[in-house]
């Protein structure tokens, strides 16, 4: 039992008037120390809400990197050069690990990494709607770098200094790593761009498919997002959506002039009263439809997951009885000895 | 679905380089202490951060409570004499 599960056990021999009135104290000292900035450690009591939302939270943002492995590994037997190949090695060994840091930081709240697999399996727990497009050329591979990449870098920036701090490092690390992706993916499309004309035309069809879903990447707009408020209030979203989409067109529309592509969207342009570029309507139906597992390759997707999970059933349970047998070894030569 | 018996969870510690002390950098789910240390070094250490790693099984680890806190800590609060700075020392003093 963790500290804060022994608080709340007491808490059961008391009468209801003075568990409210301790609920209310808890709560005004909770959110006191989140607006002091202290961060929040996993033997804190903190209110069930945040709780279960930082669970739900984290753990979508672990499964997003490791269904996030596969629209690049389908890339990684035909990458053009071999050092094009070891990039992208690296860089999908790295979307494994941000989901590894992220599920251990969830474990802290209290739930299994097995709940948090299963969910995902079951598909009861959602996943960025990025990964449920699929990747048609080498192309892809650099747009996914530059656009999806960057806006996840956008995303994440703020979440490091979140008020739970088991997030905010896994946070951390995961934004030191990630830069270079973002990186690796720009020099595809500069270097796609300075080709050929047909290169030059794969790079722009890439862009065209992937600057939507990267804009939705952001989620809806504040006004409809479903958790923005509280979420606010308890340090764990730390900037709007509006405002990080707006950021991120800013930053990418004069680095896709650089290239000499052309965004896909007739109504970009510079607005000098506001300072930020203006943009078209984004295809909202298509976001909610695609986050309820109705993209482009949304069942292939789960599928590959349900497989490997399944193929390494007998992987797991070999390496636990393996370990028994080798601690049995251990203890045998201890008592020889 | 099999609902298999979890890897149990062990804390990853690493030294960054020779001179400091390891650090707890987060954990990480492995059938036994070797496997542990395989998969902290892929995890971990993909861009040099360390010299050493140790890893502890996160159930050997005695916590203290939260809630005692106030006891635990607090008293130092009211010791500033075991600070330096409450010994006013003259300028003109060398500092040793």
């Amino acid at each position: 039992m963790t500290p804060a599960q022994t608080e709340t056990a007491r808490d059961a021999d008391m009468p209801d008037d003075t568990l409210a009135a301790l609920e209310t104290r808890r709560l005004a000292r909770f959110q006191a120390r989140v607006d002091a900035d202290e961060k929040i450690e996993p033997v804190d009591w903190m209110p069930e809400g945040y709780r279960k939302t930082l669970i739900r939270q984290i753990s979508q943002h672990a499964h997003s990197e490791v269904v996030g492995m596969l629209p690049e590994g389908n890339w990684i037997g035909r990458a053009p050069s071999l050092r094009r190949k070891a990039v992208l090695l690296a860089k999908v060994q790295d979307e494994g690990g941000h989901g590894l840091y992220l599920y251990a930081a969830a474990e802290t709240l209290g739930v299994t990494r097995q709940e948090m697999v299963e969910q995902l399996l079951a598909g009861t727990a959602k996943y960025s709607s990025i990964f449920n497009y699929p990747t048609l050329s080498w192309a892809d591979i650099g747009a996914i770098g530059w656009l999806v990449d960057g806006a996840a870098i956008m995303n994440q920036v703020p979440i490091c200094r979140c008020s739970f701090g088991p997030y905010a490092r896994a946070m951390q690390r995961i934004c030191k790593e990630e830069s270079f992706h973002q990186r690796q993916g720009y020099e595809i499309m500069l270097h796609l761009s300075r080709g050929t004309a047909a290169q030059k035309q794969m790079a722009q069809e890439a862009l065209d498919r992937w600057w939507w879903p990267s804009l939705m990447m952001f989620g809806p707009p504040d006004g409809e997002s479903q958790h923005g408020a509280q979420g606010m209030a308890w340090k764990i979203k730390l900037v709007g959506n509006d405002e990080l989409r707006q950021k991120f067109v800013d930053v990418t529309v004069p680095q896709a002039d650089y290239l000499g592509l052309t965004m896909p969207d007739p109504d970009l342009r510079w607005n000098d009263a506001t300072g930020h570029y203006a943009f078209g309507a984004i295809d909202w139906d298509e976001f909610k439809r695609v986050v309820k597992g109705g993209g482009p390759v949304s069942r292939d997707r789960m599928k590959a997951r349900r497989k490997a999970y399944d193929d390494g059933a007998w992987v797991r349970e070999a390496a636990l009885a393996h370990a028994a047998k080798k601690r049995a070894r251990r203890a045998q030569l201890a008592d020889a000895g | 679905m099999t609902s298999a018996k979890e890897w149990p969870l062990f804390e990853v510690f690493i030294r960054s380089r020779n001179g400091l002390s390891h650090k707890h950098v987060g954990s990480l789910h492995a059938a036994d202490q070797d496997m542990a240390l395989d998969n902290a070094r892929d995890v971990y250490t993909r861009r040099g951060e360390g010299v050493s790693i140790w890893v502890v099984p996160s159930a050997a680890i005695t916590a203290s409570d939260p809630g005692d806190k106030e006891s635990l800590f607090e008293p130092t609060a009211n010791k500033i004499y075991r600070h330096p700075t409450f010994y006013p020392i003259p300028d003109e003093v060398k500092n040793i």
